[in-house]
């Protein structure tokens, strides 16, 4: 049962629908791209599973390695195991980066019991030379004054300290330049492996060039209207998104 | 999520609310009168001079209207004819832990006194109800002439010191609470480091409250000579009781040429207290004080710290934290007046309201037309946790003559929906990234603090912040 499983959900913001009986299932291992045009739920998929509460689920289940969690907040779906690196991450001014994912780390221990501080610098330096990052990084507050690359590479260095089972990726290449891109999408493509799925939300086919997802889905008003092989991917960049339409079930 | 509602906050003061049953063989009784002042000095054996010094403090006291044209009408609930003026067991401290009684002895073993005095302080004296139940300073340091002891002891073995600058920051006068305090004054610590003598550690005070419907009221005079340096803690404690109790302090700090004085207070008064404290410092030539003022708790606070910078080059400084929870009121600013060329103030406050906490800044910086070379550098920020949390700010700034240089920010700002949201993704309770939020507020001011104090601040701030949130 190591997948992520969301069935027939329905979310709304307000009283409008949004996810329309979306289903999805997702096994450790694998990569998932899902693509669409704007306004079509893609970010209202990646909130909705981290338990925003400004998304309203109206029905539907997800399934987290065999756990229903939407009845969970959102930072029990975290310690559970979901992460997702968010679009536009916010900034908490004083909050090294360092001290948060320690933070973000003691939160997963039982009460009382204290994270080995020596233990965490030296995981936290083995990542940041595995993602290429400059130690003098983590001594800055979380996003505060960050480039678009730097808040990207942020989550993604918290994605590898945190080792989530399944990782939600909410438009990660939106404000990169393409060296951008490419150490975002290095640092993806390294923590990949048995242990990880990963949904990867996109509007541009550009990402998958660098991370070659297993599965792409295409998404259009609220639900997956099309999936298919890495190939797919290639197809909505030379047709575009108007054809998609056509494959709304009426 | 914050912003939408607020709860009342279950304030865990665990480790502070506590009582002993405290047999008292001093007692002043409830009430305030000339019989009340005249009890004190009579126990205490005070010289004449100050038996008339605090009748005619009493005077004033009653004289003075409550400063309600500017301050809150929470004043007026104060009932002083219902207040315990003076509680005490014993008139004279103790030099160890082992001849503390057993009662008061646990109560700062409690609170980590003794340990803490082992491990970091170069002296400790603490304070329970109205005297100083113990009172001890590293041999070494005393060789070097460093005096440190209760201000009631300090008063019969120097006078001479006590009395030049006793009440000379600070006048009776000054407001209705310094010359409360005046009257009545008890405990308190004494401090006086001689010309080049640099204390290399912390000289600590811990004050107690113990009784119910008490009022402490200590009084603190701190003198370092001519290139002296010495800093000081303070903390404070009081149970929870279901009656209000007051706590009124004068502190006087005295910096001559070339010293430096640095005074810490993290107090963490349970939310039925009032805390009306008067503090203020003079720097002569050179000369630096650093006030760095941490007020969680109490119901209300009113404390502005001032430096009056009387020397050329005199340095004043003002860094403070305060946290106002559902229900409580931390009315706190600082004050600098310049009456000096060159001279430079500095003042960085911090406020954090919680669900109807209210916080209030009010400053005050004065640097008169024909000085010349003055600085001074305010920055007063406010964090709203909840939507009805509320924040006020009234700087007051008089700068006169072309050649000073001021400057003045302010911000406020809430912690976010989002934000919280993002924390919480990453596995923190909604209580956790509360708390990591506000002491990343604060984490600029704290990381000059003493290490030991800044990691008692983020515990009192993790305490309050826990049970923040509904």
């Amino acid at each position: 049962m190591s997948t992520l499983e969301i069935k027939n959900l329905n979310v709304s913001i307000g009283d409008r629908p949004i996810l329309k009986d979306f289903s999805l299932t997702i096994p450790k291992g694998e990569v998932h791209a899902i693509m669409g045009p704007n306004g079509t739920g893609k970010s209202t998929l990646a909130k909705a599973l981290a338990g925003h509460p400004d998304y309203t689920v109206t029905s539907g289940e997800v399934w987290l390695d065999g756990k229903n969690v939407l009845e969970t907040e959102a930072d029990e779906r975290s310690r559970a195991g979901l992460f997702m690196a968010f679009q536009y991450p916010s900034e908490i001014p004083g909050v090294t980066i360092a001290n948060f994912i320690r933070a973000a780390l003691q939160s997963r221990l039982a009460e009382g019991e204290e994270l080995d501080a020596t233990a965490y610098y030296k995981k936290l330096y083995q990542k940041m030379d595995l993602l290429k990052i400059d130690r003098k990084f983590t001594s800055r507050a979380v996003n505060e004054g960050f480039s678009g690359g730097e808040k990207k590479r942020c989550e993604i260095l918290q994605m590898a300290m945190l080792e989530p089972g399944y990782a939600v990726l909410d438009e990660t290449d939106s404000g990169l330049d393409i060296d951008a891109l490419r150490i975002v999408a290095d640092g993806v493509n390294s923590l990949r492996g048995p242990k990880l799925g990963v949904l990867l939300i996109t509007h541009y086919q550009r990402l998958l060039n660098y991370i070659v997802p297993d599965v792409v889905h295409v998404m259009y008003d609220g639900r997956i209207v099309k999936s298919g092989p890495k190939e797919l991917a290639l197809e909505l960049e030379s047709k575009g998104y108007d054809w998609v339409k056509d494959l709304v079930p009426a | 999520m914050p912003g939408e509602d607020t709860t009342a906050l279950e304030i865990d003061r665990e480790k502070g609310n506590f009582s002993y049953d405290i047999k008292y063989a001093y007692d002043a009784g409830t009430g305030l009168n000339e019989g009340v002042v005249d009890y004190i000095c009579d126990v205490k054996g005070e010289d004449d001079w100050i038996r008339a010094f605090r009748k005619k403090a009493l005077k004033i006291f009653e004289e003075k209207p409550m400063p309600t044209h500017w301050a809150t009408k929470d004043l007026e609930t104060i009932n002083f004819d219902k207040i315990r003026y003076y509680l005490a067991q014993d008139k004279k401290p103790k030099r160890t832990w082992d001849e503390v009684p057993d009662d008061i002895k646990q109560t700062f073993e409690r609170l980590g006194i003794p340990e803490q005095e082992r491990k970091f302080l170069a002296g400790v004296e603490a304070q329970f109800d109205s005297e100083a139940a113990y009172s001890n300073i590293k041999e070494a340091v005393g060789k070097q002439g460093v005096i440190f002891m209760g201000s009631t002891e300090a008063l019969m073995k120097h006078p001479e010191i006590f009395r030049k600058y006793f009440g000379k920051v600070i006048p009776t006068a000054d407001n209705k609470f310094s010359a409360l305090n005046s009257a009545v004054f008890s405990g308190g610590s004494f401090i006086y480091v001689p010309p080049g003598v640099k204390v290399s550690h912390p000289l600590q005070a811990y004050f107690r409250i113990n009784a119910e419907n008490f009022g402490q009221f200590e009084r603190t005079l701190i003198i370092a000579d001519e290139g002296a340096e010495v800093t000081y803690m303070e903390g404070c404690t009081a149970p929870k009781f279901n009656t209000s109790t007051l706590h009124s302090a004068v502190v006087e700090l005295v910096a001559l040429k070339g010293a430096k004085i640095e005074y810490i207070t993290v107090q963490n008064w349970a939310a039925n207290v009032f805390n009306l404290v008067t503090k203020r410092a003079w720097a002569e030539e050179g000369a630096t004080v650093k006030w760095i003022d941490c007020n969680i708790g109490s119901r209300l606070t009113m404390k502005y710290p001032g430096v009056v910078l009387k020397g050329r080059g005199a340095r004043g400084e003002v860094l403070s934290i305060a946290l106002a929870n559902d229900g409580q009121h931390q009315d706190t600013g600082a004050k600098m007046i310049h009456l000096a060329p060159d001279t430079t103030s500095n003042i960085i406050s911090k406020s954090i309201s919680v669900g109807e906490g209210r916080a209030t800044y009010r400053g005050q910086v004065h640097i008169p037309k024909h000085l010349t070379g003055c600085k001074n550098n305010t920055e007063c920020d406010a964090l709203l946790i909840n939507t009805n949390s509320r924040t006020d700010t009234y700087p007051a700034i008089s700068v006169r003559g072309n050649k000073n240089f001021v400057q003045h920010e302010a911000s406020v700002s809430k912690v976010s929906a989002e934000q919280i949201f993002y924390m919480m993704q990453r596995g923190l309770t909604e209580g956790e990234a509360m708390s990591l939020s506000v002491n990343g507020f604060v984490n600029d001011l704290t990381r000059q603090f003493p290490m030991e104090y800044s990691v008692e601040l983020k515990r009192l701030i993790d305490l309050e912040m826990e049970g923040s949130v509904g």
